[in-house]
């Protein structure tokens, strides 16, 4: 496929603005500054970018607990979502959702989610009503090797391939669920094979090239576009931090997670484009400079938002009640 | 021009609701096992397919077609989850869980999902949908197919629960349960389908969140839910024969429940009943008795009754579901033991 120099920039600043917010993230919350957990997505930048690349805000994606790349990817604004993070009532929800729900249905991000698995049925819905109404959306559903193995997961493929809905299923496989390697959890060894079992076509791809996955992505989002159905993706990764911040990473090693740096999505890409005329090396300074800004004004603003009322608590849970 | 009130049953007072909201707004959906009755495949446009495996949905399929009369498969989490998500993108979902006992393959999807959205997002989402479900037990049906259940829904913030116990008040609440912004659970006895009533024509609504007097009396109050309205109905008219005259409230909607409605009766008649199918364990009977006597306890000239199922699950064998079902005559003695 043929990249732009505009296209090669806004996946590179993306990607660089994901892993900056990412790194910011683990340094605020080991110096206590966010309430709660956090589950970072460093590492996977490619997958959510690669993806996202070909949405616009009237397509919608369902996220995980590992959400911010999915957000930062989907154009959800830094502020609002730093504020959501430290709780302030000038986040995304208002401080009511936190990291593990953070969401922006203006934009089309229909929240991160606390249940594994709890997702693809909401996506199949999101096509749903594209399907319906006619509006053209797709319905991109973000979920993790774990949650490869919920019900909700294969009975959401299966409805959206009988439906013919406009949805397309990316399993970000980081090779663990939690602790548990894939190896262990997976009675299959390719999760894209299991597209078979719901007639639709599955793409397994190098998580770390991020070119790969704008490729296979490209096609399925084309496909279900067009009304062919949906897809599915393997995209094979690897997280830099723990399950969650503050997780001693006792199940794998620091070798594995070194060599994965050694291609790391960012760096690869910046190297690939590089040689393709798209990106040079001041382009990939300057990305770095802006991104690390934006994450201090990300910040600025969460910090000068106001902590919600405590009797805030009690609304939003109905439009009306009586 | 007024069309007179006709007789209909509650199995067609649902069907003409549910026709008349469709007709209405293109944004409402059906979905649900066997709703369209298979005539989903197409080359299998059957007038007479099934609309659900009692068919209240029959014929809506043949009228609003394929895409707004979905069929699915045995896949609870994948269907009622797809409602939420479609509900928070536009459409106006109503998915029908088939039997409520259902529920517990798709719990997270009713409870984490689609109750929790609005208020984890910041009251920046709405999920505008309706569970239409089967309840009760007289069926014979046994452990898994004939619970009430509504109480464990009740308990849960953000949802909405709705029990109609008359066709007028089913179609006016399911009306107003598609058009409200909120995710309505409504609740249909299954021993209702059949029963006759006046329904009027045409745009019908029965605001949520208001209760009814179903049978105005000043000497015991009376508050009963779903069937057990006509059970109450019943059992008023045999200690009227004795001088006893009893207000039967039905709440018909159960969250939010109009406590006003129920307060205002029980300070005039000064006794309360509350009928339940349910199970009786933190159930709408014990949350009713703890309005009351929170609210209204100088008001009470006796404690409080209340007549339940027992604390089991519903049986199999005739005289055991009989048994475990609350009777005219129970009612009746609970109202006696007030006097």
């Amino acid at each position: 496929m043929q990249l732009s120099r505009e296209t090669a920039l806004a996946i590179y600043e993306r990607m660089a603005l994901i892993r900056a917010f990412e790194e910011r993230v683990a340094k605020l919350f080991a110096d206590g500054r966010i309430p709660g957990f956090v589950h970072l997505y460093a590492g996977e930048e490619a997958v959510a970018v690669g993806v996202c690349s070909h949405l616009n805000d009237s397509d919608y994606i369902t996220s995980t607990h590992r959400g911010h790349g999915h957000c930062i990817a989907k154009g959800v604004p830094l502020g609002e979502m730093m504020a959501e993070l430290f709780g302030r009532s000038g986040g995304s929800c208002k401080g009511k959702g936190g990291s593990m729900h953070i969401a922006d249905v203006s934009r089309g991000m229909l929240g991160a989610n606390g249940i594994v698995g709890g997702g693809p049925p909401l996506a199949a819905g999101a096509g749903l009503t594209a399907k319906v109404l006619g509006t053209g959306a797709v319905a991109v559903c973000f979920f993790g090797d774990g949650a490869a193995e919920q019900g909700t997961t294969h009975e959401a493929m299966n409805l959206a391939a009988i439906w013919k809905l406009p949805v397309v299923f990316v399993c970000e496989n980081n090779q663990f669920a939690e602790s548990t390697p894939v190896s262990y959890h997976c009675a299959a060894t390719s999760i894209a094979d299991r597209a078979a079992s719901y007639n639709i076509p599955g793409f397994s791809v190098d998580g770390y090239d991020v070119i790969a996955v704008y490729e296979a992505a490209g096609e399925a989002i084309a496909r279900a576009r067009r009304a062919d159905g949906p897809a599915l993706i393997e995209a094979k990764t690897w997280r830099y931090f723990g399950h969650f911040e503050g997780d001693q990473v006792t199940y794998r090693t620091a070798e594995q997670t070194a060599a994965y740096r050694e291609h790391d999505p960012l760096t690869t890409f910046a190297k690939q484009a590089g040689e393709r005329g798209l990106l040079t090396e001041e382009d990939v300074d300057s990305i770095h400079q802006n991104a690390e800004r934006e994450v201090d004004e990300a910040i600025a603003i969460a910090e000068a938002s106001p902590l919600p009322a405590p009797d805030e608590a009690l609304t939003d849970v109905y439009v009306a009640y009586r | 021009m007024a069309v007179a009130v006709r007789t209909l049953t509650f199995r067609e007072a649902i069907n003409e609701a549910l026709a008349q909201e469709m007709e209405r707004d293109p944004k409402v959906v059906l979905m649900g096992e066997d709703v369209a009755g298979g005539a989903a495949v197409p080359g299998f446009e059957r007038e007479d397919a099934w609309g659900g495996v009692l068919g209240v949905t029959k014929g809506l399929v043949q009228r609003f077609g394929r895409e707004r009369v979905l069929d699915t498969p045995i896949s609870e989490s994948a269907f009622i989850g797809a409602a939420v998500g479609a509900a928070a993108t536009g459409l106006r979902p109503v998915a029908e869980l088939m039997f409520v006992d259902f529920f517990g393959v798709c719990m997270d999807q009713i409870f984490n999902q689609g109750a929790k959205l609005r208020y984890m997002f910041g009251g920046k989402a709405a999920v505008p949908m309706v569970i239409r479900t089967m309840i009760g037990a007289g069926f014979r049906a046994a452990g898994q197919h004939s619970g009430c259940h509504y109480s464990v829904f009740t308990h849960m913030p953000g949802l909405k629960c709705v029990v109609p116990s008359t066709p007028a008040d089913a179609k006016g609440l399911l009306a107003a349960a598609i058009r409200d912004d909120d995710p309505v659970m409504f609740f249909e006895h299954k021993l209702l389908y059949d029963v006759q009533g006046d329904v009027p024509p045409g745009d019908y609504v029965v605001e949520l969140g208001r209760a009814d007097v179903k049978r105005a009396g000043d000497r015991v109050t009376v508050v009963a839910i779903g069937r057990m309205v006509h059970l109450a109905l019943e059992a008023a008219e045999t200690v009227a024969a004795d001088g006893v005259d009893v207000e039967v409230v039905d709440p018909r909607t159960i969250s939010p429940l109009d406590e006003d409605a129920i307060l205002s009766s029980v300070r005039k008649t000064r006794r309360l009943v509350v009928v339940d199918e349910d199970n009786p364990r933190c159930s709408m009977a014990t949350d009713i008795v703890a309005l009351v006597t929170t609210q209204a306890f100088d008001d009470l000239d006796a404690p409080p009754q209340m007549v339940t199922a027992p604390h089991t699950p519903v049986p199999f064998s005739p005289p055991l579901e009989d048994f475990y079902v609350p009777t005219t005559e129970k009612i009746g003695n609970a109202i006696r033991a007030t006097l």
